[in-house]
C-alpha cells in the first residue's frame, strides 16, 4: 500500500493539478502504487462534511503527505489549509500561488472593496447587483502565500511547476528523503548567447518578435535581455527548463518570473531593476514596474497605491 | 425536521463549488443551490498593465483551458491596437487552441466523468475515480493516460508551455513552425484522431447504450443554446466565427462577438460569486423555474453541437448525423454533453490535421507590426466550457483602462442550478437518500464540465 496522501487546492486555477497529470508514463504507478490518495477534490469524491453532507465540521482524512496548491484568498481557503496542516505530517506547497501568492496576489495592489464593487457593476451586469454574501466564503484582507498562514515543510514553485520536479518531490517525500531541486537562476539554465553589454539603452515592450533564425536551436539566439527585452531570468529561480532550455525562452518569448525569486525571500522587482542597470538599460523605461512582482505579490510585497489627496479639498 | 445536505466540495470538476440541498419537514427538496465559492478579481488587477502582457496574465484564470484565455485575450488586444494578425500567425493560434481542446476532452471524459459510468454511480467513493479505473480497466486507463500526455507534450514542445502558454502574441505568434515540427505534430495528431474515433465507439457501446434511461432523465431541463459557427456556412467553429443564440424551439439569431452586450446580460444572486449570464435580447428577464425558465440558455459541447448547421470535417460530420438522428436538434438531455464532447474531440483532431496540411502553416511571417494605442477590442473563442469573451479598453500608452470578462462556465451557472434542482427533486423523496443518489446529483453538474 502506498503512502497516504491528501491533495487540496485553494485560490487556484488547476494548472498545478494538470502539471501533476503531465508527469507522464510514471503517473499511473505514482497515483496507484507509490501514493494512496485519500482526499483530492479534482480526482476523487471524498467530502468535507461526510459522504451524505450531514456533518457540520470540515474534515479531511489523516495523511502522511499533504499537497496544497493555490494561495489563501478567503476564509474557506484558510479553514481548508489549517485542516490540511492538522491532518498531514508533511505539507508541500505546490506552485507559485501556494509558495509566493502568484498571479491572484496582483489583487494585493488594488483596493479590494472598490475592485469588487467594480466587478459587480460592469457594462454587462444587471444594474443594482450587490457583492454576494450569502453562504459564500468572505474574502481575507489580502491574498496570502501558504507559509504566511501555516508552517510549510517544503516548497515547489512554478506556474505551473515542472512535472519532472513534481515527480521528484513526491517520490522523495514518499521515500522520506530530501528532493534534489535546482537552486540557481533561470539564466544558469539558459543556453542563449551572451556577448556582454546590451545593444540598446531602453527596455523594449514585447510588441515585436525577438531576433532569431527560425529553425535554429536557442543556443544560437542572443540573450533576450541583451536584445533589450525585459527578461526576468536573472532574478527568477530555475526549474522550468525542459528540452535544453527555459520554457518561455525556448518559445522565443522573454521570461516573466513565474517561478518566483531566486532566494525565497528575494525581491524580484528590486533585483530586476539592479539587473537592468548593470546591463546598461534604463529601468525607468519599464512601462509598468509594479507588475514585475506579478508572481511574488504576497509576502507583503505588493500593496495598493496610496491615493493622492488633492490639497485644499475637505470631505 | 428541516435539514441541509452540504455536498462539498463538488468533486471531479475543474473549479470550486458546493451544492446545498435544503429538505423540508417531510424530507423532500425545498430548494437547492450551487454555490460558486471563489472570486479572484482578474478584471480589476489587469487594469494598468501593458495590454500586450495581459495574454500572459489572464491565462492563469484556468489551468485546464489556459490556451482559451490566452488567445481570447490576444484577439482582444489585436482589436484594441487595431492589428490584423498575419494569416500564418492566425492559423498557428487556431491550431494550438484546437489542439488544446483535444487534451481537455480526453481529461474530462475519461479522468473526471467516466468513473461514474465505468465503475457505476453507486460504486464506493474510494474506487469511483481514475485510480479505480486503473484497477478495473487497466488497458483502457493506460491508453487514456498515454493519449492525454501525447497531446499535452506535442503542444508543450512546439509552443514552449502547454499550461499557461506564452507563444500567442498580439499580432500573431512568437515563432514560426519548422517543417520537422509540422511532420511530428501531424503524426501525433493522426494517432489522437484514431483514439478519438475509438473513444466515441467505446462510449456509444459501453456508456450511452447502458445508461440510456439515466441520460434521458438525469438533470434534464429545456433551454436555449449559444455557440460559435462559421460566418459563411454555419459549421462548427472553435477559434473564430460569429455567435449563434438559439431558442429551445430551434429558432436563432446570429451576431458578432463585439455586439455581445446587446444580446446577453449578467444576473447576480447573493449566494454565488459567479454571475449568471442570460439572454437579455429575449426580453423575458431571468428566471430559473424548471417548468418555464426565462432567459436561460446553455453553452459548451452540447450547445455547439446544437447550434451548428454542420461540421466541416468528415468523421465528425458523420458522428453528428448519427447523433441528430437519435436525439434531434436541439437535443436537450444534459448527459448528452458527454456525447457531444466526443464528437468535438474528433472534430478537434481533424481540424488540427487540416491546419497542419495548410500550405502556409510553416510560413515565416508570423507576427504583424504592432503599435500600442488607445482603443477597444473584443476577443471571443469557444473554450471547452463555453463561449469565452474578453473585452478590453486601452489608453494612449496601450495599457488596459477597462476590462470585462465573461468566461465559459458562467453561462452555464443558471442551467447547472436548474439541473441540480431537477436531479435532487427526482431522486430524494420523503427523507430517503444515499451516497449514490447524491453522486447522481453531482453527475448532473459534472456533465457541464464546469
Amino acid at each position: 500500500m502506498g503512502v497516504t496522501t491528501a491533495l487540496e487546492w485553494l485560490g487556484s486555477c488547476s494548472g498545478c493539478e494538470i502539471a501533476i497529470l503531465n508527469i507522464g508514463e510514471d503517473l499511473v504507478s505514482l497515483i496507484t502504487e507509490t501514493l494512496n490518495i485519500v482526499h483530492a477534490p479534482i480526482l476523487m469524491d471524498h467530502k468535507y462534511f461526510g459522504q451524505c453532507g450531514e456533518g457540520v465540521t470540515l474534515e479531511i482524512p489523516e495523511a502522511v503527505v499533504g499537497i496544497v496548491t493555490g494561495g489563501v484568498n478567503n476564509r474557506e481557503h484558510l479553514e481548508v489549509l489549517q485542516e490540511m496542516r492538522k491532518k498531514c505530517k508533511v505539507l508541500l506547497a505546490l506552485g507559485t500561488c501556494a509558495t509566493h501568492g502568484g498571479i491572484p496576489a496582483l489583487m494585493n495592489g488594488q483596493d479590494q472593496l472598490e475592485s469588487w464593487e467594480g466587478i459587480f457593476s460592469t457594462v454587462s451586469t444587471d444594474p443594482g447587483a450587490e457583492i454576494p454574501n450569502v453562504e459564500v466564503p468572505p474574502p481575507l484582507d489580502r491574498v496570502y502565500a501558504c507559509d504566511e498562514k501555516v508552517k510549510i515543510d517544503m516548497q515547489l514553485p512554478g506556474c505551473p511547476p515542472n512535472p519532472e520536479l513534481i515527480g521528484e518531490v513526491i517520490v522523495a517525500l514518499a521515500e522520506g528523503r530530501v528532493p534534489v531541486l535546482p537552486g540557481k537562476s533561470v539564466c544558469d539554465t539558459c543556453p542563449t548567447k551572451r556577448e556582454g553589454k546590451g545593444m540598446v539603452d531602453k527596455v523594449k515592450r514585447f510588441i515585436n518578435n525577438v531576433e532569431f533564425k527560425p529553425g535554429t536551436p536557442i543556443d544560437e539566439m542572443r540573450c533576450l535581455l541583451e536584445q533589450g527585452y525585459m527578461c526576468m531570468g536573472p532574478v527568477t529561480v530555475a526549474g522550468c527548463a525542459k528540452r535544453g532550455g527555459p520554457s518561455c525562452i525556448s518559445a522565443r518569448v522573454p521570461c516573466r518570473g513565474c517561478f518566483g525569486p531566486v532566494r525565497r525571500d528575494g525581491n524580484q522587482l528590486l533585483d530586476m531593476m539592479n539587473g537592468l542597470v548593470s546591463n546598461g538599460l534604463d529601468f525607468k523605461s519599464v512601462v509598468d514596474r509594479r507588475s514585475v512582482l506579478r508572481f511574488s505579490g504576497a509576502h507583503g510585497r505588493l500593496r495598493p497605491v496610496k491615493k493622492r489627496v488633492a490639497r485644499g479639498k475637505v470631505k | 425536521m428541516k435539514k441541509v445536505l452540504n455536498i462539498a466540495p463538488v468533486s471531479r470538476i475543474e473549479g470550486h463549488a458546493k451544492i446545498a440541498i435544503h429538505l423540508d419537514d417531510d424530507g423532500n427538496v425545498e430548494n437547492t443551490f450551487l454555490h460558486i465559492q471563489s472570486l479572484r478579481g482578474f478584471e480589476k488587477f489587469i487594469e494598468g498593465r501593458p495590454a500586450e502582457e495581459v495574454p500572459r496574465i489572464v491565462n492563469r484564470i484556468c489551468g485546464i483551458c489556459p490556451w482559451m484565455h490566452h488567445l481570447a485575450s490576444n484577439k482582444a488586444v489585436d482589436g484594441a491596437f487595431g492589428v490584423t494578425p498575419t494569416p500564418t500567425g492566425h492559423k498557428l493560434r487556431e491550431m494550438c487552441q484546437v489542439m488544446a481542446h483535444i487534451n481537455d476532452k480526453i481529461l474530462h471524459f475519461f479522468f473526471l466523468a467516466a468513473p461514474d459510468f465505468v465503475l457505476g454511480p453507486d460504486a464506493d467513493y474510494s474506487v469511483r475515480n481514475i485510480m479505480g479505473m486503473v484497477k478495473a480497466a487497466p488497458e483502457l486507463a493506460k491508453q487514456v493516460v498515454k493519449m492525454r500526455q501525447l497531446g499535452q507534450m506535442m503542444l508543450d514542445k512546439f509552443a514552449g508551455k502547454a499550461i499557461h502558454p506564452v507563444a500567442g502574441v498580439v499580432g500573431g505568434f512568437a515563432k514560426p513552425m519548422a517543417e520537422e515540427e509540422r511532420k511530428e505534430l501531424l503524426q501525433g495528431t493522426q494517432t489522437l484522431l484514431d483514439f478519438g474515433c475509438y473513444a466515441l465507439d467505446f462510449a456509444i457501446n459501453n456508456v450511452f447504450a447502458k445508461y440510456m434511461d439515466i441520460i434521458g432523465d438525469l438533470g434534464a431541463i429545456k433551454t436555449g443554446f449559444l455557440g460559435m459557427v462559421d460566418r459563411e456556412d454555419g459549421s462548427l467553429r472553435l477559434y473564430d466565427g460569429k455567435l449563434r443564440l438559439m431558442k429551445s424551439d430551434g429558432s436563432f439569431v446570429d451576431f458578432e462577438g463585439n455586439e455581445y452586450i446587446d444580446y446577453i446580460g449578467e444576473h447576480v444572486e447573493p449566494w454565488a460569486y459567479s454571475k449568471m449570464v442570460y439572454a437579455k435580447s429575449w426580453n423575458e428577464g431571468f428566471d430559473m423555474a424548471l417548468t418555464e425558465p426565462k432567459g436561460i440558455y446553455r453553452v459548451n459541447t452540447l450547445a455547439r453541437i446544437n447550434v451548428c448547421d454542420k461540421i466541416s470535417t468528415p468523421k465528425a460530420q458523420a458522428a453528428l448525423e448519427t447523433f441528430r438522428n437519435s436525439f434531434g436538434r436541439p437535443a436537450q438531455q444534459t448527459l448528452l454533453y458527454h456525447y457531444a464532447r466526443l464528437i468535438e474531440l474528433i472534430y478537434s483532431c481533424e481540424r488540427t490535421i487540416e491546419l497542419l496540411e495548410w500550405e502556409g502553416i510553416t510560413g515565416q511571417n508570423v507576427r504583424a507590426k504592432v503599435e500600442p494605442k488607445a482603443g477597444r477590442g473584443v476577443g471571443v473563442v469557444e473554450a471547452p466550457r463555453g463561449t469565452l469573451i474578453h473585452d478590453y479598453t486601452t489608453d494612449e500608452n496601450g495599457c488596459i483602462s477597462g476590462a470585462n470578462l465573461i468566461v465559459g462556465t458562467t453561462h452555464n451557472i443558471a442551467p447547472m442550478n436548474m439541473s441540480v434542482k431537477q436531479a435532487a427533486s427526482t431522486f430524494i423523496k420523503d427523507g430517503v437518500y444515499s451516497e449514490g443518489v447524491l453522486n447522481q446529483v453531482e453527475m448532473a453538474v459534472r456533465a457541464y464540465d464546469p
